[in-house]
């Protein structure tokens, strides 16, 4: 049957054919939508989803499945990747019982990601893991497939290395159906702490042994067809003939794109396995050309890879990549078109016709609060009241709005929680008043443990919570804070001021901040406190509120 | 078009139903026997920000991505989020607007939006009228839809008619209403089919 889909369902479609088990994840753009279908779908399906409460803790429901003899799908956006490193790293060495793919996703030229643009090919050279890198729907599905049975085949995780051109591409996908599981799949623990312990002397004969597996994986990888060349017929320019392309991930389908436009066949090598890279198929390949253009995105890993190897295939060859076509933003047709003519020396026909347009200086249309967000209630106030010289911590989710025209409050913004755990930094070191604002779904995933630390110091920031009821700018996944869980099943509602208590914060309100006075005159009060205080700001979040009223009225 | 490529550009302001749009459109070019590729943002840039989707179908497609200076149709549902989209066309392509304003901070008043619009797109000067004037397109798709339909939110169902109507979009008429059909939840779905054969008279 063939579909229209969304690269981040035809993973879920793959991983479904596949038999996944057991899925768990963080929501973060460009991934949540893997995490929201399983979701969506799990129970009809009998199978398990749950939104974690941040990506390490999801990382490691996803082992423990393994390990209990389940297939497990852990999804993800690249930070998330940093937040899991601690334990993917020790997951490597045990490697897996039953199979686990990992979907990271990219997003190269910080469409929707505040902190970098971060390349999470960097963690499958760091943690000897092997990589694939869809570039369209029908690859995601494939690969999801094939990232099973690779996983199974070696007992390693494999991750699913995605960016938002590919994640949030829609393309036609044959799809081979699935038959629907009639009960939930329950596995068991057989004890193996040989395998699942890392504990010296054994770690480093596990490293050993991981090696010595990455070897197989590579001899894998030479013979796969995931890494082909495409595009080989003589070209009619003699200096055409002397030129290959290798590309890896969306790049090989602007390569494509461009050698179309510029009507050119040039042989493309296309890498879908990052890691571990086929040497041999990358030195044979490179031997019979002069020049060699590499596409890939973000960092230049492939590159430098291609720069060691040359060494020995082909000492004169002359490698372009990142010279021509930047280490920064994402790629697309035109930058390799451009990057062709300069090798080719070709001059390649281009209507500026573009630019007229773009000197026009038309003003950004930033992100904004929705109409009726609670949040309108809170920045302005915020911002109004606060003391001349307050220091404004700025937090990931809606809260980065904040640091957006009209408001521009923010004096920084790091990664998820950091808000409070600079804010506390700051407060030590100065005698300024600082006021740290971080949302519900943030003060669960990387909050707590900031919180910890600054009443256990001794610090006192202001710190106001944002708690709209859900985790919102990634389209309204469920947290601790609400009382479902992914598969909207009821679940204890962990409530924010408990834990704070708990935490030792001795001043905490709870209040609706649409009660204009009763906010001001709590921010006032709290910002005198010489231990740490904790105003919560509890007002569902309005597009919530808007779907629930049309619900009940159906 | 069965030898070319087609080449669309939709833009429009976040919440106002372009993912639906481009949802709808992908699915009927499958319909319609062609191989389709589109590219959408999620997440900040859909938070009342500038929204942008590139859809190409025809009989092979590589780039989800139109390059710049190649898109056949640009299609806006808000004036500013077209013309700050026109890089990807030249002289011949066809560009459709929404003639509705969702004003921005420091932004250009009205007047001067449509002046622009219609030097580059070379329009015979009329810049008040409504039709179509060689290749620029500005219809009242919003207030339309608001006055026969009483929903605003509509508009781009309204544009989609209208460029399949006047053939700014090679997609067959059948081939769309049986993606509404596929696509919209029951509830909505004789709204959407209202609002896109409205654009027929």
């Amino acid at each position: 049957m063939k579909k229209v889909l969304l690269g981040n369902e035809a993973i879920v479609q793959g991983a479904l054919e596949a038999g996944v088990d057991f899925v768990s994840g963080y929501p973060g753009c460009p991934a949540a939508e893997i995490g929201d279908e399983f979701g969506r779908i799990a129970k009809e399906n009998n199978i398990y989803a749950e939104w974690s409460t941040n990506e390490k803790v999801a990382l490691e429901a996803a082992v423990g499945a393994s390990f209990s003899g389940l297939r497990a799908l852990v999804n993800m956006k690249s930070f998330g990747a940093n937040v899991c490193l601690d334990s993917l790293l020790p997951l490597a060495y045990t490697g897996t019982k039953a199979p686990m793919v990992i979907v990271i996703a990219d997003d190269p030229s910080c469409h929707s990601s505040a902190q970098s643009e971060q390349d999470s090919r960097a963690f499958a050279n760091m943690s000897h893991i092997p990589m694939l890198e869809p570039s369209d729907a029908e690859e995601c599905y494939e690969f999801t497939k094939l990232a099973f049975e690779i996983s199974e085949k070696f007992n390693t995780p494999v991750i699913l290395r995605t960016t938002t051109r590919v994640a949030h591409q829609r393309s036609v996908v044959e799809l081979a159906g699935y038959k629907k599981r009639d009960q939930l799949k329950k596995g068991e623990f057989v004890k193996n702490p040989h395998q699942f312990s890392t504990m010296p002397p054994r770690t480093l004969e596990m490293k050993k042994e991981l090696l010595d597996k990455i070897e197989k994986i590579k001899q894998f990888a030479e013979k796969s067809n995931l890494n082909f060349i495409s595009g080989n017929s003589p070209s009619p320019k003699a200096s055409a003939r002397q030129v290959g392309i290798i590309a890896s991930g969306v790049s090989y389908l602007h390569v494509l794109e461009a050698l179309n436009e510029i009507d050119l066949d040039l042989p493309v090598l296309k890498l879908g396995f990052f890691y571990p890279l086929p040497e041999k198929k990358i030195k044979d390949f490179i031997k019979k050309f002069k020049k060699v253009l590499i596409t890939e995105e973000i960092d230049g890993y492939i590159e430098d890879e291609i720069i060691k190897l040359a060494k020995d295939a082909n000492p004169k060859l002359e490698i372009y990549g990142k010279n021509l076509l930047g280490d920064t933003g994402e790629l697309n047709t035109e930058k390799i078109t451009v990057a062709f003519s300069k090798i080719l020396k070709l001059k390649i026909k281009n209507e500026p016709y573009g630019e007229q347009a773009i000197k026009l200086e038309i003003p950004r249309r930033t992100a904004k609060l929705c109409e009726g967000c609670p949040y309108w209630h809170i920045f302005p106030l915020l911002k109004r009241i606060a003391p001349e010289g307050a220091v404004f911590g700025g937090d990931i989710g809606c809260n980065m709005i904040a640091g957006l025209p009209p408001h521009s409050m923010h004096d920084y913004l790091f990664s998820m929680g950091a808000s409070l755990g600079i804010s506390h930094g700051v407060k030590k070191s100065t005698n300024q008043k600082v006021i740290s604002i971080m949302g519900d779904g943030t003060f669960f995933h990387a909050g707590i443990p900031a919180l910890i630390n600054t009443t256990y110091n001794k610090s006192n920031p202001l710190i106001i919570i944002t708690d709209n009821r859900i985790t919102a700018m990634t389209g309204h996944q469920q947290n601790p804070g609400m009382g479902k869980t992914a598969m909207t099943e009821d679940a204890e509602e962990l409530k924010i001021e408990e834990i704070a208590r708990a935490c030792g914060v001795k001043h905490i309100k709870v209040l609706d901040p649409i009660n204009v006075k009763e906010f001001e005159d709590t921010v006032k009060e709290f910002l005198e406190k010489d231990e740490v205080s904790i105003i919560i700001c509890k007002r569902i979040c309005a597009l919530l509120e808007k779907r629930q009223s049309a619900q009940q009225y159906d | 078009m069965t030898n070319k490529n087609f080449n669309l550009i939709i833009s429009g302001v976040g919440g106002q139903g372009l993912i639906t749009l481009l949802k709808i459109i992908t699915e009927s070019a499958l319909i319609d026997g062609h191989d389709v590729k589109s590219s959408e943002l999620h997440g900040l840039s859909q938070r009342g920000g500038s929204v942008l989707a590139h859809i190409r179908f025809g009989a092979k497609i590589y780039s989800p991505m139109v390059s710049e200076g190649k898109a056949d149709l640009i299609m806006s549902l808000e004036l500013l989020e077209g013309l700050r989209y026109l890089g990807f066309g030249n002289k011949e392509t066809n560009v459709l607007i929404n003639r509705y304003s969702l004003p921005v901070l420091g932004g250009l008043k009205e007047e001067e939006i449509l002046k622009s619009l219609s030097r580059l797109q070379g329009n015979r000067g009329s810049t008040t009228s409504s039709g179509p004037d060689k290749n620029l397109y500005l219809v009242e798709a919003s207030k339309i839809c608001k006055e026969k339909l009483q929903k605003e939110v509509i508009s781009a169902l309204y544009l989609l008619g209208y460029a399949v109507y006047k053939k700014l979009i090679p997609l067959k008429e059948e081939s769309v209403l049986k993606a509404i059909e596929k696509l919209i939840p029951e509830k909505y779905l004789e709204l959407n089919k209202k609002a896109f054969k409205l654009a027929k008279a």
